[in-house]
């Protein structure tokens, strides 16, 4: 539908030239930090609280909170991408990298998807691929304080290359597969992989 | 399913809510219908090209002749939809589409959007609807299908506004719970009451939802719709008083109004 222009229609949220390369397209520079949720936030014991990575794996996983604070620290400094539209630029997560917990649990060579489960039930599913090489954390931390509950604490994933809802709150487990299982977005009419930089927000984008 | 493509719809009438709220009446040639709690993507283009992306809930009711328990066989497709869009301050897309926007306007939009928020008289209840503000665009939506579908699933909606006057759709939930088909309306203002009010004035707490709401024995299937911080205190409560956390879908409103 090219060359249409919106009467009237002069736009005030232009992003700085700096900040325009960092803008996926269809987004916009948000200062804040939007909660986005299906459902109500659980609340959920520390004491009580796992994280376990299973499925197609030669040795399954599965780590309280304190195990998992004692293994090696990872950062994330950079964008945020949200598929309504809002991005937060130059923001920073810690906690550790996915790689460190999927070296523990040696993945097996038909393992080529992973299905991200939550308390509350959320799953979201992503390309093995998108989850290794220092592309995706599991973190606690969010500029320096605790992540708060409806933010996804205590840890979420964190994969900032795709679209936020990817990035799964109040994780639970990875399950390793052979095969893509569409998650609760992915099965809602959201994108199946949810690259920012293609702009794929929807079904058949 | 397909790519939802960029549809030009055109403006058939704009009608002020409250002051800071109107409801814009589109005409969307070939639309598909929708669900009552979906949205819509609207997109503004300026001249230089710049292009600016927000999502609007569909406050209107799907025209029911798309299949299913409403169809309504041999009618026209209905191809009209409202959105109901409060003025931001701040705001980049909410200032134009309620203030400068005007009938015979064009308007670019896809959709519909969302397939978890969404209510149709066939999925049952009893229904707590709880909103914010103009969280009760979608909500409406549903109560609209509702009437129009002549469903007598229990209904009762508790609306939070700051003042009288900001209540959106006043007048016509008064019509809607006077038909006297299952639905109860209660309102709570939070800054200023008129003289005489009898309705609730203060924030949603845990006691009004309590007064209000269904038990959690009854299983009610709630759906909460407004600002982040009512959402997140309005759910919270409903899963702390013992309803079924599956059984609770909201929809929250970030700092900057975008659902």
């Amino acid at each position: 539908m090219g060359g249409f222009v919106s009467r009237g229609f002069k736009g005030r949220r232009r992003a700085a030239d700096d900040q325009a390369t960092r803008l996926p397209p269809g987004q916009y520079a948000e200062r804040g930090f939007p909660v986005l949720t299906a459902g109500p936030t659980p609340r959920i014991d520390l004491a009580d609280w796992r994280l376990k990575i299973e499925g197609l794996v030669a040795t399954p996983q599965e780590w309280t909170w304190e195990e998992l604070q004692a293994l090696p620290g990872s950062e994330f400094e950079g964008d945020i991408h949200c598929v309504t539209r809002w991005s937060k630029l130059g923001t920073s997560f810690a906690g550790v990298s996915v790689d460190t917990l999927l070296e523990a649990a040696e993945p097996l060579p038909a393992a080529s998807h992973v299905v991200a489960f939550c308390y509350g039930g959320y799953t979201t599913n992503l390309p093995l691929d998108d989850l290794q090489g220092g592309k995706a954390w599991v973190v606690w931390q969010h500029e320096g304080d605790p992540l708060p509950a409806e933010h996804g604490g205590p840890a979420r994933l964190l994969v900032p290359h795709l679209y936020f809802w990817k990035s799964a709150k109040w994780l639970a487990g990875l399950r390793l597969l052979d095969h893509d299982a569409p998650g609760f977005w992915e099965s809602l009419g959201y994108h199946n992989r949810g690259d920012p930089w293609r702009e794929e927000r929807y079904w058949g984008d | 399913m397909g790519r939802l493509s960029w549809r030009l719809a055109t403006v058939a009438e704009v009608r002020p809510e409250t002051g800071r709220v109107v409801t814009l009446a589109l005409e969307v040639p070939g639309w598909d219908g929708h669900l009552p709690g979906q949205h819509v993507d609207v997109r503004l283009t300026a001249e230089d090209g710049y292009q600016a992306e927000r999502a609007y809930s569909i406050g209107s009711a799907p025209d029911g002749s798309r299949g299913g328990p409403g169809d309504r066989q041999g009618g026209p497709p209905v191809s009209r939809i409202e959105l109901t869009v409060e003025r931001l301050e701040d705001g980049e897309v909410s200032p134009y589409l309620a203030g400068e926007l005007r009938a015979g306007d064009q308007l670019e939009l896809r959709g519909p959007v969302g397939g978890y928020f969404v209510w149709e008289p066939d999925r049952g209840g009893p229904l707590l609807l709880v909103a914010g503000g103009s969280g009760v665009v979608p909500l409406m939506a549903m109560l609209r299908q509702r009437a129009a579908a002549g469903s007598e699933v229990p209904a009762r909606l508790l609306y939070s506004s700051r003042t009288f006057e900001d209540v959106i759709f006043r007048e016509e939930l008064e019509r809607l719970e006077a038909a006297g088909d299952g639905l109860t309306v209660s309102h709570a203002l939070t800054r200023a009451q008129p003289a005489g009010w009898a309705g609730y004035a203060r924030r949603i707490d845990a006691a009004m939802l309590e007064e209000v709401g269904w038990r959690p024995g009854e299983r009610p299937l709630a759906y909460v719709c407004g600002p982040t911080r009512l959402v997140e205190v309005v759910a919270g409560h409903l899963v702390a008083l013992g309803h079924d956390p599956s059984r609770v879908r909201t929809e929250r409103f970030g700092p900057t109004g975008v659902p």
